[in-house]
Formats: C-alpha cells, structure tokens, sequence
C-alpha cells in the first residue's frame, strides 16, 4: 500500500490556558494526528479528554496553542478550506427553512441561485428529506433534523467531513438508523468527500463506523492508541472481532496508566506517551454515591465480577455515564477493573449488602482514601469552627484545572462529602463546613450560651 | 370542501381591500411626509403658535408620530451599531457596558441645553434645527434599553451557531441578516415598545421647553397638551387626551401587534409551542397582493444581488487584514481618555464654582426624590403583587385584565398627569402627593405584569402541595409564593426604580393653569436649571442623580437580582 499524503496533518498541537505564576492548565497534550484520504477516522474519548478541542483545531475554527495544522502540506489559517461539520445540537437556523438553511453555505460562497436551488435540492434527496424543503426544523423530529445537518454539509462537497458527536442527541434507534444510512452513502460513494473524521464517545459506533479509531486519554487528552478497525463490512455487533475491538477499547480506557501493548489490528502510529512533569492531580470521578451503589448491586447479582461492554451495554450506558461510576467505584477500593472486567472487592461487596446508614459508615471509611476528600476534610479539620470559604480550595485546585473543571469537582466533593456526612457545604455564604453533631449544639451559639 | 372554497373566496376579496388600503395610506403618508419637509426646511420658528382648536389635533398627532418614529429609528441603528461593538470587541466591553448603565440613569432634559444649543447652531436658519433637537431628545430616551437588549441576544448566540456561520463561510453582512439580526429580533422588538412608550412619556417635555431666554414650542400633541394644561383648558386636555390613546392604540395594533407576530418566527426554539400570537393585520399583509408582487419581483432579485456580490468581493481579502486594528486602537483609546480627562476637568471647575447652599440644597432635593422614588416603589409593589397573584393564579380572571391593563399601561402617565392634578387641587393635595403618584402611574406596570408572568410561573403542582399539606394562607405565601415570583418581582422593580427617577423631572416641576407647580426634589432642580439655563447646577444635580441611580443599582438591586436567579430560581 502506498503511503499517501495526508489531507490534513497535525504536528504537536496541544492546546492549554493560561499561565499565571508559571502554572499552565494542560487541555491538550502535544499531539500528532493525520487523516488520509478513503478513510473514517473515530476520534474516541471520555468527556474532558479535549476531542471536540482538536476537532475544532483541525478544522481551523480554534488556534492550537502550539504547534501547526497542515493542509496539503500548508499551514492552516482560519476555517477557509473546504471542510464541513455537523455539530452535536445540530446548529441549525431556527428561523429559515430547511431549503434556506442548506443553501446558505453555497449562497456564502457567492453560488448563482439556480445551481444553488439545483444542487440543494439534489441533495436533500440523497438524505431522505424529499418533501421537507418548505419546513422549519423546530417541525423536524431529532433525527430529520440532524438530515437537515448532513445536508447542509454535503452540499459544499468537502474534503472533509467533520462530524462532533453527531447522534448522540438523538434516541437509539434513530441514532442506529442514521449511521447505517450513513455508511451506505459512504460505500456507494455517493458522499462528495474524501475523508471523514467523526468525534464520538460512543465506543460501539466507533467500531461500527471507523476504519480507524483513535482512543484519547483525559487530564490532559492525549492519543492512547491509534489502530486500523480490521472487522469486514457490514460490522455485526455480535462478531468476536467486533466484541474483542470493544473490549479492547474498554480495557485501555479503564487502564490509564498502562500503555496498551497488543492491538487487535495494525498499529498506525506509536501512540504518545504521558506528558512530561508533575504527575496529574487525582480528578475525582463524576459519579454520584447512588450510581456507584448501583453498579456494585449489579455486579453482586452478576457473581462479583463482569465484563465492563456488557455492563454498559445492559444499562444502555454510554461511556460518559459508565466510565466515571466505574473509576470512582475503583477509586474507593470497591471494584478492581483488571482487562476490560470490573471485579467486585470485600469491601465492595460489603458495601452493596448493607443497609443505608451501613452504607454512609462504609462509604465514609472509603472516602478517606480519594485525596480531594482528604484534603478537604483534614483542612476544615484544622480550623478552629472548622469551617472555610470555597475559594480556599478553588485556589488549590487552580493550578490543576480549568475553571469549569474546578467547580465540577467541588459539586463532586460536596456531594460525596454529604453522603458520608464529613462535611457540608452552605451555598449562600458559599463555605465548606463539618456539621455539629448534637442538635443543640446546631443552634445559634449566643443563644444556647444564655 | 365547502369550509376551503369559502375561505379562498374570503381572501380574495380581502385582499382587494387591502390593495387599495395599502395603496391610499402610502399616498396620505407621502403627501403627509412632503408638508413635515416643507416645515422643517423652512425658516426656523421655534415658537409655533400652538392651537388649542381639536381640528389641529390631527396634523399634531402626525407632526408628533413622525418625530418618535425619526427617534425610533435613529434608536434602532445606534443600538445595533452598539450593541454590535460591545459584543465583538472584548477590549472595550465592559468600558461601553458601564457607559450604557450611567446613560440609562441620565433623565432627558439633562441632555437638553447641550443637544438643542448645538442644533440649532448647526442649522441657525432653518426649522430642522430645532426639530432635529427635539429629536434626538426622545432619542435618548429610548435608545439605551434597546442597545442593551441587542447586546445581550448578541452574547447569547449559541457558540455552534457561530461555530456553523464560520465554518460555511458566511461574511460579515450574511452572517448579520442569518444569524445575529434574527436572533436579537424578538428582544428588540419588545425592548421597541418600552422604548416607544417612553417617547410618548417625556413627550411633553421634549415638545415645549424653556432654555434660558429661549422658548422653544413644536407644533405636536406633546405641546397641545401642555399648552392646554398651562392654561388649565379642562375640554382641550380631554381632547388631546383622546388624540393620544387614539394614536397609541393605532399603532398597537397596527404596528406592534404585527409585529410581535412577526417575530414569533425568530424564537428561538427546538420544538414547537402551541401558543401563537396572531395579528389579523400581518395576516392581511400577507395576503396583499401588492405585498407579494413588490417580494418576488424587486425585494428578492436586489436581495439575491446585493449578497452574491458581497460573496465574491469577500473572499480574497480575508488572511491579511489581523494585524492593523491594533495600531489604531491605543491611539483612539488615547484620544477618548484625553477628551474625557478634558471633560472632567471642565466639570471639576464648572463645579467649583457651586454656592454652598446650591450644594446643600441639592442633597435635600436628592433625599426627597429618593424617599418619593421608594415611596412610589412600595406602593406600587404593595398592590401589584395581590392583584398580579390572583391574576395569574386564575387564568378566567387573566384574560379578563390582561388586556384592561395593557391598555392603562399604554396610556402616558404624564399625558394623565393634568386630569391628576386638576382632581388634586380640587380636593387640596400638593404636587410633593401628585409627584409619588405620576411617578406609581408611570411605572407600577412593570411590576405588575413581571409579577403576573411570575405568578403564572408557578408550577401547579407546588400549588397543588401547599393546599395537600394544608398549608395555612400566610404559610402559602412566605414559603410559596413570595420566593416563587421574587425574581420576577426583582425584575420589575428595576425597571420600575429606572423610571421613576427619570419621571422625577416631569413629576416634580409642572407648569399647571399659568402657574409652575413646584416641590423639592432632585427632578425639579434640575428642570428648573435647564429652564433657567443655569448649567452649573444642571451639571450638579444630574451627576448627582446618576451616581445615586448607579449606586443603588450596585448596591442594592444586581443582589437582589443575584439572590433572585440563583436562591429562588424555580428550576425543573
């Protein structure tokens, strides 16, 4: 096979802010990526591993921090070249019909109205949406609506396609239904592009789709690995090679440290290591007391130990709902994930058998051993009303995490913290506070003192 | 079959009507436009003799539409043009945003001496001077609201909209007509009708003023009515009165309530809603034929050539042109501060110059006006929130007042402000008990209907809860229905406390049958500085008056505002 030049190509570009006292908050780290042509490409991550960051790099709609993006082999400037995306919410113009909201690309592109109405209407009949061309897209079901997306991005006939997250609004069906139709303009080459890069955090679409999948890391993202998706067409989910790409997914996703040795497929690329320095602060896991009870119940009623797809795939989870109940629950010592399987610990298995007040003396013990937690706790521990303002810890995690990241790990704290009744948080004087325990001492102190 | 064929048939002949309809009102209004022209390029007569005769009332009430709606318009632009800087340019955000918040608490007649001395010096000889002036005085009590409305839809654009416009290519002008024009459409439309009944709120004041030496009178309903009211003309009031609510609701219906429809197109929404607003005139619009013929055969052709034009003349301009706004920018920066510093310093000696007891005698009057603007707040909050309650707790009773009180609310306080009066000399209150209640007429509708929405907001089922758990009245209202509409209540309240402190200077200072009514107050300081054209004392109480707005704006009300969005925000 000879090697082509990329379409577009990546070097280095990692993206981060600021960098106040020398501390810079890593988003992206340096990154190497290309896409070729004939190819679709999955870029696959948990949220927060900066795949829509690198899309939008790629596409020329944000500037990477460092490093350079080429097209052809020239340096990209601004989103001039012939690309398309369709955008996750769809991104559709509420106010101009469905006709109007495809040829608006064309008619920026200074396209004479006949040929635009000619090539418009040429391809709303490739989507399906005959018959929809007078409609507004607040008519539209979900699905038609994201037709409308994929209209409106063919018509330009890019090099190109980008899709963010493109069916993960939409329900399964429709969201089945779309990518088989999908596929099928693809294979019949009836699609004007040459490539197609799809962001998605859908493991089972990746394999379905992709003729390659590239699997970020998050804190920051990083490519975990990068192989060629060697499954024949059409891809049945109930293939060993389908099961063992997905499991395989799953194993280097729930493994962050590891470096993934054996692929199932063609490696494409080295994957690139860890960044160099400090080594990243431990995040704590999106997940709620609740979710994570849940899974521990499952996995009791399971035999204590499965199979992390089929988990997901019984619950109908996706990664972003399964991965972080996943790493908390290992985080607390209650699962050990060892190759792609979640194994139920003592403790865990504990834990799923108590009742709820049990449960709050468990979790508590546990939460001892996740650092936010700790940290929290022992600092209002050492004040004197053991109490302190939020912003203490929102400085402590500055120099880790971005502003969005921080409050989404104190919501995190101060909901775990509640649960096992270690400390509380009061929103209006926004302090983190250790509760009193007795009820008199709960009230106003001058007026218990009398 | 027969329900179409008859409806078709309907239309026809309506669509006849209208044709004609169209076509006789663009021929009055051209033959109307031509004798404003004829006036205002005319030689300058800022004293018109203002006829108290109800035959005038007519040319008045267009004299006046055309001033507001030449104010509209120069409002519509400015606010686009500015809303557009703010949004764009990150460097100078915060600096125009603050401007915006100190304009908005500067009551009109303080810009008067300014803006009418520098017109009539640009155009000495002709009408259009003065009119000019009068104009842009409605203008500026119109326009920030509108600036601040499309600023806001502008920060609000979801960001894969912006993400979608750029990534197709759209240049500034398609982006503009697609993507930034439709979505601030529904904020402007409605910040339009505020603004445009402010127009009609100061327009006494900015018909007929005395500047120094200078008396200045417009041919216009503004003047009518205070000429009919200096002269305590009981019959012309009522006439002039009547000519004003006629013209307001006119252009309610006829303008407004189309428009709103119009509007309902640019909501921006996934999924549709079942309630529609329907204007019968847009639907006739729509059916004119005229109307389509002027659409497929002039508007779409000059529209599809003007955009594919300006598609071939962006493209290759594009890569070149980042580094150069950046020489320009210190050095505009530069200029601004040096003026400003000038201005500052100017102000700083004009000020200096203040007698003692023009300094104590301001912070009385500031005192006064605070407690009269507060007074009119709680009254207004303490029989609004009741009414607006069981208003929006009874949808039977809501469709009932709605209406009522959307046509109180049109009517201009100040034009009911003699008929006021008159009642009040009559049974011996003074203008200190006049002045809190024009300031309540001007302003309680905002927290009326802020209160309805609010009201209406509540979700049934906490309702339905509250009389589960059997909770006693004054239960349902502190923990229900209190925190359920407060930051509604917040919302009104703003708005209302901005208007009263600019209704201050109608309120507190009125020429009333050959006599000037009087009281203290910050208001009629400074409308009796401008009459007297004492501009030191203007300069004094309008700075005054604008720190005290702004301050308790800060102080007071952005917490309330903040409490209300993020303690009592009714999340589902």
């Amino acid at each position: 096979m000879p090697v082509e030049e990329p379409i577009i190509e990546a070097r280095r570009v990692e993206k981060f802010y600021g960098e106040r006292g020398g501390t810079r908050i890593q988003v992206v780290a340096p990154t190497d990526l290309a896409i070729r042509s004939g190819e679709i490409v999955a870029l696959l991550g948990p949220s927060g591993s900066g795949k829509s960051t690198l899309l939008r790099i790629l596409t020329g709609l944000a500037k990477p921090s460092s490093g350079e993006v080429l097209w052809h082999g020239q340096p990209l400037e601004g989103p001039c070249v012939n690309v398309a995306i369709v955008f996750q919410s769809f991104a559709l113009f509420p106010w101009l019909t469905v006709l109007d909201n495809v040829q608006a690309p064309l008619q920026a592109r200074g396209v004479p109205l006949a040929e635009r109405m000619k090539r418009s209407l040429r391809i709303l009949d490739a989507v399906g949406l005959d018959g929809f061309e007078g409609a507004f897209p607040k008519e539209l079901s979900g699905g038609m609506k994201q037709r409308v997306g994929f209209a409106r991005a063919l018509v330009v006939e890019p090099e190109v396609l980008f899709m963010d997250e493109p069916f993960s609004a939409l329900d399964v069906l429709t969201a089945e239904n779309l990518r088989k139709e999908l596929l099928e303009l693809w294979e019949d080459r009836k699609m004007p592009t040459r490539a197609v890069f799809i962001v998605t955090h859908n493991i089972e679409e990746a394999v379905t789709l992709a003729d390659r999948v590239i699997v970020l890391g998050k804190n920051p993202g990083r490519i975990r690995a990068d192989f060629k998706v060697v499954v024949p067409r059409p891809r049945e989910h109930n293939d060993s090679r389908f099961l063992h790409t997905v499991d395989y997914i799953y194993r280097v996703l729930t493994q962050p440290d590891l470096t993934p040795a054996p692929t199932p497929g063609v490696p494409a690329a080295a994957p690139a290591g860890a960044p160099a320095g400090r080594p990243p602060y431990p995040m704590l896991p999106h997940a709620r007391p609740g979710g994570i009870a849940g899974i521990l119940e499952l996995l009791v009623d399971r035999g204590g130990r499965e199979n992390l797809h089929h988990l997901a795939d019984d619950l109908a989870f996706e990664l972003d709902d399964l991965l972080p109940i996943v790493e908390a629950a290992s985080m607390l010592g209650f699962i050990v994930v060892t190759e792609g399987d979640a194994e139920i610990t003592t403790e865990g298995r504990e834990f799923a058998e108590a009742d709820i007040l049990q449960r709050k003396e468990l979790f508590r013990g546990a939460a001892q051993n996740v650092a936010l937690i700790r940290q929290i706790t022992r600092s209002l521990e050492a004040k004197a009303d053991h109490s302190l303002q939020e912003e203490f810890f929102y400085d402590l995690l500055e120099e880790h995490f971005s502003d969005d990241e921080i409050k989404r790990q104190l919501e995190t704290a101060i909901n775990w913290g509640r649960y096992a009744e270690l400390f509380d948080y009061n929103s209006t004087t926004e302090r983190f506070y250790i509760p009193k325990d007795t009820p008199e001492a709960a009230l106003p102190q001058n007026v218990a003192g009398h | 079959m027969f329900a179409l064929s008859r409806s078709v048939i309907r239309e026809r002949s309506w669509s006849l009507l209208v044709d004609t309809l169209v076509f006789s009102v663009i021929a009055a209004t051209i033959y109307a436009l031509l004798n404003v022209a004829r006036s205002w390029f005319g030689a300058a007569t800022p004293q018109a003799q203002i006829s108290q005769s109800p035959a005038a009332l007519p040319a008045y009430a267009f004299y006046s539409l055309v001033r507001i709606g030449a104010a509209y318009l120069l409002s519509l632009v400015f606010a686009i043009a500015y809303g557009y800087v703010a949004a764009y340019y990150s460097r100078l955000e915060t600096v125009m945003i603050a401007v915006l918040d100190i304009l908005q608490s500067i009551p009109v007649l303080s810009f008067l001496p300014g803006v009418m001395l520098a017109m009539v010096s640009l155009f000495p000889s002709r009408q259009l001077g003065v009119e000019l002036g009068s104009i842009i005085l409605i203008f500026t009590g119109q326009v920030w609201n509108m600036a601040f409305s499309f600023y806001s839809s502008l920060k609000a654009i979801p960001r894969e909209l912006h993400e979608a416009a750029a990534i197709y290519r759209f240049n500034a002008w398609q982006r503009f007509i697609e993507l930034e024009l439709p979505f601030g459409v529904i904020g402007l439309v409605w910040n339009s009708i505020v603004s445009v009944a402010g127009g009609w709120f100061f327009l006494m004041a900015c018909e007929m003023f005395v500047l120094g030496k200078n008396d200045f009178r417009l041919p216009g309903l503004g003047s009518y009515l205070q000429t009919a009211a200096g002269a305590g003309d009981t019959r012309a009031i009522l006439w002039g009165l009547g000519a004003m609510i006629t013209v307001i609701v006119l252009l309610d219906q006829l303008v407004w309530r189309p428009a709103i429809a119009w509007s309902e197109r640019f909501k921006f929404e996934q999924v549709e809603q079942a309630t529609e607003v329907y204007s019968p005139i847009l639907h006739l619009f729509r059916q004119s034929r005229a109307f389509i013929w002027l659409r497929t055969r002039a508007f779409t052709p000059a529209w599809e050539r003007l955009t594919s034009s300006l598609a071939q003349r962006q493209r290759p301009a594009a890569p070149s042109r980042a580094a150069r706004p950046s020489k320009a920018f210190p050095i505009a920066a530069g200029l601004v501060l040096l003026l400003a510093l000038y201005a500052l310093i100017r102000a700083a000696v004009v000020l200096s110059g203040l007698t003692r007891p023009e300094l104590t005698s301001t912070i009385v009057a500031a005192g006064a006006t605070f407690l009269r603007v507060t007074l009119s707040l709680a009254i207004a909050a303490l029989w609004t929130i009741p009414a607006g309650v069981a208003i929006g707790f009874h949808p039977k009773l809501a469709r009932m007042a709605q209406p009522l009180a959307q046509i109180a609310a049109s009517v201009p306080a100040t034009a009911l402000f003699p008929v006021v009066l008159l009642v009040l000399v009559r049974i011996g209150g003074g203008l200190g008990v006049a002045s809190v209640l024009l300031m309540l007429l001007g302003t309680q509708w905002y927290v009326l209907f802020n209160v309805i929405a609010g009201a209406t907001s509540i979700p049934t089922e906490l309702r339905e809860a509250s009389s589960v758990f059997r909770f006693s009245a004054r239960q349902e209202w502190t923990t229900l229905i209190l925190p359920g509409i407060f930051p509604y209540l917040i919302t009104g309240l703003i708005t209302a406390s901005g208007g009263a402190w600019n209704a201050s200077i109608v309120a507190e200072y009125f020429h009333f049958q050959g006599k000037t009514l009087t009281t203290t107050g910050l208001g009629a300081q400074i409308s009796s500085a401008s009459e007297s054209a004492n501009f030191d004392l203007l300069l004094l109480s309008t700075i005054v008056m604008a720190v005290l707005v702004v301050c308790v704006n800060r102080l007071v009300w952005r917490r309330l505002y903040h409490l209300g969005e993020t303690r009592f925000r009714l999340e589902t």
